[in-house]
């Protein structure tokens, strides 16, 4: 396995990017490079060009930012896993990055780059979609926002423009809310087979609110929109969480492979969002 | 002129855990494989490969690649024809009826797997022949595809090779006479029967193949650096191939990382580049890569057994009948023949005292990637099965498994023991071995723990195995009755230079066990001299003399065998020669401790190196003596060697997902005395994890096209270090008798042990449940399956498990 020819930018500052990126057509970010250059070692992508955004200051870093979190597009997933400010405010998205991939994968891929590739069953669209959090982006045209609900629309799709570059990603800040990952991985791969972000709002015995969101089990991922309705406003007892669970991937074109079925994914992923929801309940 | 002598060491180094002296080189990235060989002016190769499982070539059309700048040439089947002969398979076993088929090194008409080779391209650069690979235009015209030996077997089924009837490659009978099986069969008090697939595996050794090509044309001479684990086959079989003087040929495999069996055979892709390095005159590199190794380099197992042992309601076995359907892949690879036959087929009663037994294999072409040799080949499929059945026989009797083992487990005093295969147990404490495992871990308060357990709806079980396996491989005189077209001894020269400084050349070719430490060892304790006065060298047909390689657990039992047998005649030598400077008869002379002294008279000595020295000068020699100090020995062993053990674990499985975890795994083994512990202790849990893999994650897949769905180390699960509890090894320690060292082989039997071990421990936590057997890779998903089908089945409530995770609100 070897890389092709191409043209290699790394540019300091965003405009030179935006820039730089404009002048090849075909041209691709370079945001870590964990998906994109395995994908040209398989000659399955042949992009003219790479701007690598490594050498972007401006992107890098998590920052308050009013009652939001701001974390830069590129950020690497093990300083996710660890930012005193992430564990605080938002810390489903810390336990997320803390199980992409590798130690060295964490090392190198950049939230950034693991939303735009959008992989089906990657940990980080689950948890920016649990988070209800807004993707900022560029392009020549100018910038824009887009909530984490509309940004996933199938397998390596996204809302992005070809020319759209992620610039941050901006995560309420949720400390009152109960906030777990949980990832069953695929034994060879280490991607999720099933991912459930879940962050919780408890009040007494009620849920006051309930955001769910489910990797690794249909073509994006994607918000378990009736279990929540289910959730919001109950008290929790063993007979909802049942229901709940039963109905997680309702409505969804639930995938299988040589691993996992339909069936069992499905399963799995009633089975990890009843275990989450309990840990969640039970903390503290 | 002065010596440094051999310092004298006291404590003898033989089963000191001395550190290996290959790691300094190979962990700072100072080892010397294949792929760091560069040669000046060198081409690149890069190989096209077939995307069809089976096709006719209508056309291979290369004009356009042949433009991309700095392509130096390309090769096609069609213009090979003739000039390359095919590619060799080495193992015949006699009366197999084996359907041999030509082998090309690249396809000619017809490609006959996923990854068959279809044309080379030689080039300036890689870059350019990777550029030149994806404009050769291949006309396929694709056809029907088998892939699994019941498809294969159908009479309709598409024939892999023109001519062979229901792609039976081979038919294989061996042990007790067919009517004396049914009658035993027949008259059994208990019959249990078992369908037992072993799943295709594919070897991942941590460096991929390669190969490195230079030909000298005015001597007619081949230099061929290449990933292999015997090189003095490759020389035999690369210069057949080519139709090259074997003299003229030079092979070179220094560092090799890891093989597993894999660097065995004999691979069109190293044939190939040696042709090219001749037709082009430079040399020529290749280097696979990850995913070509999944479909270009052989696979493993790949079994389908119908297995029937019988016995009697107290426990003793009386009659086992073993008929195997063995996926061969789409050609015969090297050794392949052997594999699913005498590696396997004649030690299919294990450690046990069958009186009648049986094997009939079919070796079966498919339109899938060769099989050939994977740690152990042969005698993990024979273990897994009789182990999978005794345990069913337990189930069946109602006794515990540990206790029909211990029944059934062939006494201590009947060895040599031979069993109804006809092959002989050198010797072995098989019960010591069980005893010893069970000192470790309390079956009777496992039990209480586990019936505990169930009463919570959580299922735990113990998995037993006992083995043996069959391996130094072997005596010459028996490779060439069961067809292997080649001996099986060992080869070993022992030189001692003017300093006493030792130089070994083995035949053996170590690719990760560790040799280089443990036969210096051996020469330390022997010369009394320091580990760092001694050079273990192999891999390089130039510089060692012959030898037949490593695999089957035979470096240290036949090569240590032979560095013995040349370390004795070296010294027999010096002892003269020391004899006559101290003026004394021979027979009072002795060696100890790096000194030669007379007898009674210890101050009348001279060290081991000064001999050496003398022995050089050649000034003053006894009679008849010869000068210089070196000594060869070409060592045939008598019998194979026979270790044994018996592993335990413990695993708990998930009710819920059906994902089992391992709580413990305890092995204890008996290889015969230990050279290096701590390097046996290694090969053991190395083993055990290989063995893991089988059992829980590892599985190739291809689909009704022949596609390979695990083609890639994302799809294929290789066992991750945090999945494993810590191992728990322990030894006993059996010679064997006929080993000039006692010792036995240790680098398989982990992987041959473990796997059952597993098996079994999940099986016994799923038994309330009403299951007895599932396939291998006992994935979540399928032992979910199992569960739910089991709870489907039961009367309401009687199942052994309840629902999991207790409830809270």
């Amino acid at each position: 396995m070897m890389l092709g020819a191409f043209q290699y930018e790394r540019p300091a500052s965003l405009d030179e990017a935006l820039r730089q990126a404009a002048a090849v057509p075909g041209a691709r970010w370079l945001a870590g490079g964990m998906s994109l250059l395995p994908l040209m070692k398989m000659e399955l992508a042949d992009p003219p060009a790479l701007v690598d955004l490594a050498g972007v200051a401006d992107l890098v870093g998590v920052q308050e930012d009013g009652g939001a979190l701001r974390v830069g597009a590129m950020t690497r997933h093990a300083e996710l896993a660890e930012h005193p400010l992430v564990a605080r405010h938002a810390p489903l998205l810390a336990a997320a990055a803390s199980q992409v991939g590798d130690p060295q994968v964490r090392h190198r891929g950049t939230i950034g780059g693991s939303l735009a590739h959008a992989d089906p069953a990657a940990d980080l669209p689950a948890a920016v979609l649990a988070l209800d959090a807004t993707i900022e982006v560029a392009s020549p045209r100018g910038r824009r926002e887009i909530p984490a609900k509309d940004f996933f629309l199938g397998p390596l799709m996204t809302a992005l423009e070809p020319d759209d570059v992620i610039v941050a990603v901006v995560v309420p800040q949720r400390g009152a809310h109960r906030q777990a990952y949980h990832k069953r991985p695929h034994p060879a791969s280490g991607y999720a087979v099933v991912g459930i972000a879940a962050s919780v709002l408890r009040e007494a015995d009620r849920v006051a609110s309930a955001a769910i969101a489910v990797t690794g089990v249909a073509s994006h991922a994607f918000r378990a929109r009736r279990a929540e309705e289910l959730l919001t406003g109950q008290v929790m007892t063993d007979a909802l969480l049942a229901e709940v669970a039963s109905v997680v991937a309702s409505g969804q074109e639930v995938w299988g492979d040589l691993y996992a079925s339909a069936d069992y994914r499905r399963h799995l992923a009633g089975l990890t969002t009843r275990q989450v929801l309990e840990r969640l309940w039970d903390d503290r | 002129m002065s010596t440094d002598g051999g310092a004298a060491h006291a404590a003898p180094l033989m089963g000191q855990s001395v550190p290996r002296r290959e790691d300094a080189r190979l962990l700072t990235g100072h080892g010397h494989y294949t792929a760091d060989v560069n040669r000046p002016g060198q081409l690149y190769a890069v190989m096209l490969r077939s995307p069809h499982a089976h096709a006719r070539l209508r056309a291979v059309r290369t004009d356009a690649a042949r433009q991309v700048p700095g392509v130096a040439a390309i090769y096609t089947g069609a213009q090979l024809a003739g000039r390359i002969a095919p590619i060799p398979t080495a193992w015949i076993p006699p009366g197999s009826e084996l359907a041999l088929t030509d082998h090309p090194a690249l396809a000619d008409t017809t490609v006959r797997y996923v990854g068959d080779g279809v044309a080379m391209v030689v080039a300036e650069s890689l870059a350019a022949a990777r550029q030149a690979r994806a404009l050769i235009d291949v006309d396929y015209e694709p056809l029907g595809a088998v892939t699994s030996v019941a498809e294969a077997m159908d009479p309709d089924a598409p024939r892999v090779h023109e001519g062979v009837a229901g792609n039976v490659a081979l038919h294989w009978r061996a042990g007790s006479d067919p009517a004396a099986v049914e009658r035993a069969l027949q008259d059994a008090e208990v019959r249990v029967r078992e369908t037992i697939r072993q799943q295709r595996l594919i070897p991942n050794p941590m460096e991929p193949r390669a190969a490195v090509a230079e030909f000298d044309a005015a001597d007619e001479a081949l230099t061929l650096w290449v990933t292999s684990q015997n090189p003095h086959i490759h020389r035999l079989l690369v210069a057949g191939v080519l139709g090259l003087a074997e003299h003229r040929v030079r092979i070179i495999a220094q560092d090799v990382g890891g093989g597993f069996g894999s660097k065995i055979a004999c691979y069109p892709d190293e044939v190939l580049v040696a042709f090219a390095a001749r037709d082009l005159g430079r040399p020529v590199k290749w280097v696979e890569d990850r995913r070509e190794h999944f479909t270009a380099t052989t696979h493993g197992r790949d079994h389908v057994d119908e297995v029937v042992l019988a016995g009697r309601r107290d426990g003793t076995l009386t009659a086992l009948a073993v008929r195997t359907q063995a996926n061969l892949g789409a050609y015969l690879s090297t050794a392949a023949p052997g594999v699913p036959t005498i590696l396997f087929g004649l030690i299919a009663n294990g450690p046990y005292d069958i009186p009648v037994a049986a094997t009939e294999v079919y070796g079966v072409y498919t339109h899938t990637t060769p099989v050939d040799a994977y740690r152990g080949a042969g005698r993990p499929e024979a273990t897994f099965l009789i182990e999978r059945l005794v345990d069913r026989f337990a189930h069946e009797i109602g006794m515990d498994p540990v206790e029909v083992r211990r029944k059934n487990l062939v006494r201590a005093d009947r060895f040599p023991y031979t069993n109804a295969f006809g092959i002989t147990y050198d010797s072995g404490r098989y019960e010591e071995a069980l005893d010893r495992a069970l000192e470790h871990l309390d079956v009777g308060a496992f039990r209480r723990e586990q019936a505990d357990a169930a009463r919570q709806g959580r299922l735990v079980g113990l998995g037993v195995s006992t083995y043996v396996e069959m391996c130094g491989l072997g005596p010459s005189e028996v490779a060439g009755a069961v067809g292997f077209q080649g001996g099986l001894w060992e080869h070993a020269l022992v030189r001692v230079l003017p300093t006493g400084k030792v130089m070994v050349m083995t035949g053996i070719s170590p690719h990760g066990q560790g040799e280089e430490t443990t036969f210096a060892q051996v020469v330390a304790d022997r010369l009394g001299c320091a580990m760092q006065d001694i050079e273990v060298l192999h891999g390089d047909t130039q510089l060692v003399s012959m030898g037949w390689g490593t695999y089957g657990s035979r470096s240290t039992a036949v090569g240590g065998g032979a560095l013995s047998v040349a370390l004795d005649r070296v010294v027999d030598k010096a002892r003269k020669i020391a004899a006559h400077v101290l003026e004394a008869d021979v027979a009072d002379v002795a060696l100890e401790a790096g000194r030669f002294a007379v007898r009674g008279v210890p101050d009348r000595a001279v060290s081991f190196a000064d001999v050496a020295q003398k022995a050089h000068l050649a000034w003053s020699l006894p009679e008849g003596v010869e000068p210089g100090l070196e000594a060869e020995a070409s060592y045939n062993p008598s019998n194979f060697t026979y270790p044994f053990g018996t592993h335990l674990a413990v695993v708990e499985v998930d009710p819920d997902t059906g994902e089992t975890t391992l709580q413990r795994y305890l092995a204890v083994d008996d290889c015969g005395p230990r050279i290096n512990p701590m390097i046996v202790d290694g090969q053991v849990r190395g083993g055990i994890v290989q063995g893991i893999g089988q059992a829980l994650w590892e599985g190739a897949a291809y689909d009704a096209q022949g596609q390979l769905l695990t083609g890639s180390l994302m799809d294929y699960a290789l066992p991750k270090a945090r999945w494993l509890p810590p191992i728990e090894t322990d030894f006993t320690e059996t010679p064997a008798p006929h080993n000039p060292l006692g010792v036995k082989g240790v680098g398989e039997t982990g992987t041959i042990a473990a796997t059952p071990t597993i098996v079994n421990a999940v099986m016994d936590a799923l038994g309330s449940l009403g299951i007895h057997h599932l396939d291998m890779p006992l994935t979540p998903e399928r032992v979910w399956r199992a569960i739910q089908d089991a709870r489907a089945a039961a009367p309401l409530g009687a199942a052994g498990a309840g629902e999991g995770g207790g409830m809270r609100s």
